[in-house]
């Protein structure tokens, strides 16, 4: 086999099964993005800094563009065009993040959603500096991130607040 | 409306709606649930059929002469389509222009593809076109260039030794520009009769401005338009346009740009990048679409950088603190081409203007150069020159205080221009604003909050701590005249807006602006709905297309609420007056006796007889037989707007409080305050945004980030391993205070507010750690600020100290 043969390959992506023949190097980004058309997963740095291709693997935040789609086989994907409901309707987290000005040119975006469920799923109690500390973890040009920790914590307070008054 | 002066603590209340108006008013944006959802179409979401993927050849030397060329490998590599070299394509040179006499400047020209020569390491030599961008980037690696090398010019020093290499032929001494201005009468004996000389040399870092989105295109062909459709990211399409046709040998109308959903650009993107024409003349040739995505290497190593610019200035002043006389001298260093349509005088003519900022400065003399190097070419960054001549200014008045012992925000005081409009050494004419105020306000935040208390005791303790403060002026909303002065070939200033309404009552408004993250699409619609009296979401902005936008310089230099906003203001208000004229013929009376109110015009002096947009624009366009018979049938009307005189400055101060960490020279910022005045505030989520991201750049500027360099001309930081973009545990929670002096020509009182947090950034973040430093003795002039340096600088306080 070459680098240039291709693999076939069965993904778990929303929720979904997908069939597709990728290259064995092509990146889980790049099949997300441009072989499923969910181009709501952005590609900003390509050597897994910036954050911007973050997705949820068996609900853990990861960097797509590490990945090859090969690894993520038997996998369950999530990417940002899991959030809302299937009629447009925002989920808290989109909300908060609009009512805080969360973001600006909205490319980094999608990242930051995808580390925030994870991270909130796992740490429901989280409050502002561990907060802050996560969302170090990926880059934002516009928004010199103090409304990304705000929206964070917003969305973070309020599902607790929630929790409470359903208990 | 009506809007008080700015006073000190007139603080703007943060969720009030104006009069009920939407200007003012924090609404959520109307861009965010496509960007929040997936939704959003960036270019490299866009997908055509056929469609090519190019990755470029680029030169592995800074300087040298093309030997060789060999392709053929590369069309060998399976999924390779095609690779074209500048012989292949023929295209011609961007040569920007400046009308200038050749004493002053010197025109140079930037190729689409390298010919003959290379000046620089990245600067493209071929392209190729492949199935997918894993074939192509297969392609580059099978391409086979060789080189004469020659010795790198990489340094101001090195570029104005004698003998040195000329980056360009044309210019020998490698001085692309040289502006010697204002030169006050008397000056030097100013200097030589003051009894206070005070002089600082400082250097600011290469920059990129890093938009988290990399530039690309996708351009094909569109065979039922006959036209080639160019999709791009940039802040200025029109000007795309133009250079591109101009390259290619079309009629601009046989061009078209399209700009999709655009993920930030802070000047990198407002100038034409070789690229994208090299991209649209590939696919000309191919008869297919080509899409090219650039990676965050060559972004970081072969785009546009800024802000490398070395000062030396000095500054006289009396016993009192008062300034009399400021010398300076500016080298900027903008690497091997200048940029279209900005030109290579985009920073040292800004820095050569705007160097007096908020002070009364009786006698100037400024030296403005523009140095070739063998680096990646600049464009304009966010501020433009103003980062670094505030701060460079700012650190003289620092220096006096030191030097005649006086408080340094008292001698700021002395110096502050109080009194408006006030016409500067410079020939320049301020608009109102508030800089004492900004700056008191500022001062008494930092000590209500206890900083100074905090900061005693931390010395108690041997800790360093330290204060800074940065009080800066921006010029927006710079109209032709103003840009006239620059002597640009290209003259940008006015904006055009053309409005709509449909036959539901909805209009679309176009704007010459180009927003990649400022919100125009809403806080265009509030200023638009205000004037008609429509809900936000039957507005609707139009950018970004270069045929349905009549002509538009874009985004640049905050111009896009000043000049763009008024622009679609006025053409609101004039389909306004329309939707009178006609209603007032409808209901058969005067049309002083007509007022718009509720999505409709009715009476004044019977407000029952109304009628709602819908029924005008049913008659408007499906029973124009009921329209006066000299009028035309449709709901449309337009207006242009150009900025006045010398345009209007916006203004703030920063306070900054830092914490030196002895045993890693980290530099921490424990608080950061801002007081800003961009006037009316459209939306003031937005300006408050605006005023943080940009802080968080004059941070990574003024402690994090630097292009570097090898011996070679290799860059040596390509990647964020090496390029060190500050995070969230590096960026502090800005606290956000606000003034109120409205500009007195655009439409809403609004001036400009996408650079001013950039700007006043490295002044007061350098001035913080200056005063932290002061028990060292050491003053420290350069950005970005090392803890190295830091660690040297306590390191000897530790020996001094008992």
């Amino acid at each position: 086999m070459t680098e240039h043969d291709k693999v076939l390959l069965t993904l778990q992506v929303n929720g979904a099964s997908h069939e597709v023949a990728v290259e064995a190097r092509r990146t889980l980004a790049d099949t997300l993005r441009h072989d499923l058309e969910l181009t709501g997963t952005h590609v900003a740095c390509e050597h897994g800094v910036c954050g911007a291709c973050t997705v949820l693997v068996d609900g853990d935040p990861a960097r797509s563009c590490l990945m090859f789609a090969a690894q993520a086989e038997g996998s369950e994907i999530r990417t940002v065009e899991s959030l809302a409901g299937d009629d447009g309707t925002l989920s808290d987290l989109q909300r908060a993040f609009s009512a805080n000005h969360g973001l600006q040119c909205g490319f980094c975006t999608p990242g930051f959603l995808m580390l925030a469920e994870g991270f909130l799923a796992e740490r429901p109690d989280a409050g502002r500096e561990e907060i802050r500390e996560v969302v170090s973890s990926n880059l934002c040009r516009c928004t010199g991130y103090q409304t990304i920790v705000d929206s964070i914590q917003d969305c973070a307070e309020r599902r607790r607040e929630t929790k409470e008054t359903s208990a | 409306m009506t809007f008080g002066a700015a006073t000190e603590g007139g603080e703007r209340e943060p969720d009030l709606r104006v009069d009920g108006s939407w200007v003012g008013a924090p609404v959520t944006r109307k861009e965010d649930p496509r960007l929040l959802t997936g939704g959003a179409q960036f270019v490299d979401d866009i997908h055509l059929p056929r469609m090519l993927h190019a990755a470029f050849v680029r030169s592995t030397v800074a300087s040298g002469r093309i030997t060789s060329v060999d392709l053929s490998r590369v069309l060998e590599v399976p999924g390779v389509v095609a690779a074209f070299t500048a012989e292949d394509l023929h295209l011609g040179d961007i040569t920007p222009r400046l009308d200038r006499p050749a004493e002053e400047h010197t025109e140079t020209s930037m190729p689409i593809l390298a010919r003959e020569r290379v000046r620089f390491v990245g600067e493209p030599v071929a392209v190729v076109l492949a199935d997918d961008p894993y074939a192509a980037e297969d392609g580059i690696e099978a391409a086979e260039v060789t080189y004469d090398v020659t010795p790198p010019v990489l340094s101001e020093v090195q570029a104005l030794a004698a003998g040195a290499n000329a980056v360009h032929d044309e210019a020998p001494g490698n001085v692309l520009l040289d502006v010697s201005m204002f030169a006050t009468d008397g000056i030097d004996d100013v200097f030589a009769e003051a009894p206070c000389v005070v002089h600082v040399r400082a250097s600011t870092g290469r920059q990129n401005a890093l938009p988290l989105e990399t530039r690309g295109v996708v351009a094909g062909w569109d065979p039922r338009a006959q036209q080639l459709l160019v999709q791009t990211c940039t802040q200025v399409p029109h000007q795309v346009r133009t250079a591109l046709a101009g390259s290619l040998g079309m009629a601009e109308s046989a061009v078209r740009v399209l700009v999709p959903d655009m993920g930030g650009g802070f000047g990198i993107k407002c100038v034409v990048g070789r690229e994208e024409i090299a991209v649209a003349a590939a696919a000309t040739r191919v008869r297919r679409p080509v899409k090219w995505i650039e990676d965050r290497k060559d972004s970081l190593s072969a785009s546009f950088l800024a802000r490398e610019q070395r000062y030396d200035a000095r500054a006289a002043f009396d016993e009192t603190g008062r300034i009399l006389g400021l010398d300076v001298d500016v080298l900027c260093d903008m690497g091997a081409y200048s940029c279209y349509p900005f030109t290579v005088g985009i920073e040292p003519l800004m820095a050569s203007s705007e160097m007096p900022g908020v002070y009364r400065v009786p006698a100037y003399r400024v030296r403005g150069r523009a140095i070739a190097t063998n680096k990646a070419p600049t464009a304009p960054y966010r501020g433009v020159s103003r980062p670094q001549h505030v701060m460079v200014m700012e650190r003289l008045v620092e220096r006096a205080a030191r030097e005649l012992g006086l408080d340094p925000l008292e001698v700021r005081r002395r110096n502050l221009i109080t009194v408006f409009p006030y016409t500067g050494v410079n020939n320049v004419t301020y608009d109102p604003g508030s800089y004492l105020e900004s700056l008191n306000l500022c001062e008494r935040v930092i000590t209500d909050e206890g900083w100074y208390e905090t900061k005693r005791t931390a010395a108690e303790q041997g800790r360093f701590l330290g204060i800074g403060y940065a009080c800066f002026n921006e010029r927006t909303g710079y109209g032709s005249d103003a840009f006239a002065k620059r002597k640009m070939q290209a003259v940008p200033g006015f904006d055009i807006s053309e409005i709509r309404m449909d036959t539901a009552g909805s209009v679309v408004v176009t704007t010459g602006t180009m927003s990649h993250g400022q919100s125009h699409e809403t806080t265009m619609a509030q200023i638009v709905a205000d004037k008609l009296g429509l809900p936000l979401d039957k507005v609707r902005i139009q950018q970004g297309d270069t045929d349905r936008v009549t002509y538009g310089w874009g985004s640049f230099a905050s111009r896009s609420i000043t000049i763009g906003g008024t622009a679609v203001a006025l053409a609101a208000g004039n389909l306004g007056g329309k939707l009178v004229e006609l209603g007032a013929h409808l209901l058969e009376t005067q049309r002083d006796n007509v007022e718009l109110a509720d999505e409709g015009v009715r009476q004044r002096d019977d407000p029952s007889r109304a009628l709602s947009y819908q029924d005008i624009a049913d008659v408007a366009y499906l029973k124009s037989h009921l329209l006066p018979k000299d009028t035309e049938p449709g709901l449309q009307a337009s207006a242009s707007f150009d900025g006045v005189g010398d345009g209007t400055f916006s203004n703030a101060s920063h306070g900054v409080v830092v914490e030196l960490h002895r045993d890693t020279g980290r530099v921490e910022i424990l608080r950061y305050v801002c007081v800003e005045d961009c006037g009316v505030a459209i939306n003031p989520q937005v300006v408050d945004g605006q005023a943080r991201g940009g802080i968080a750049q004059g941070i990574a500027g003024a402690l994090f980030e630097k292009v570097t360099y090898d011996d070679n001309g290799e860059p040596s930081a390509a990647s964020f391993l090496d390029y060190k973009v500050p995070t969230a545990c590096e960026i502090p929670d800005v606290s956000m205070h606000h003034l109120e002096t409205p500009c007195l020509f655009t439409d809403n009182g609004a001036k400009g507010a996408g650079e001013g947090g950039t700007i006043g950034a490295p002044a007061a973040v350098l001035n913080a750690v200056n005063d932290a430093l002061r028990p060292t003795g050491v003053e420290l002039n350069d950005t970005p600020i090392t803890p190295q340096q830091v660690f040297d600088a306590l390191t000897g306080a530790l020996e001094v100290a008992p």
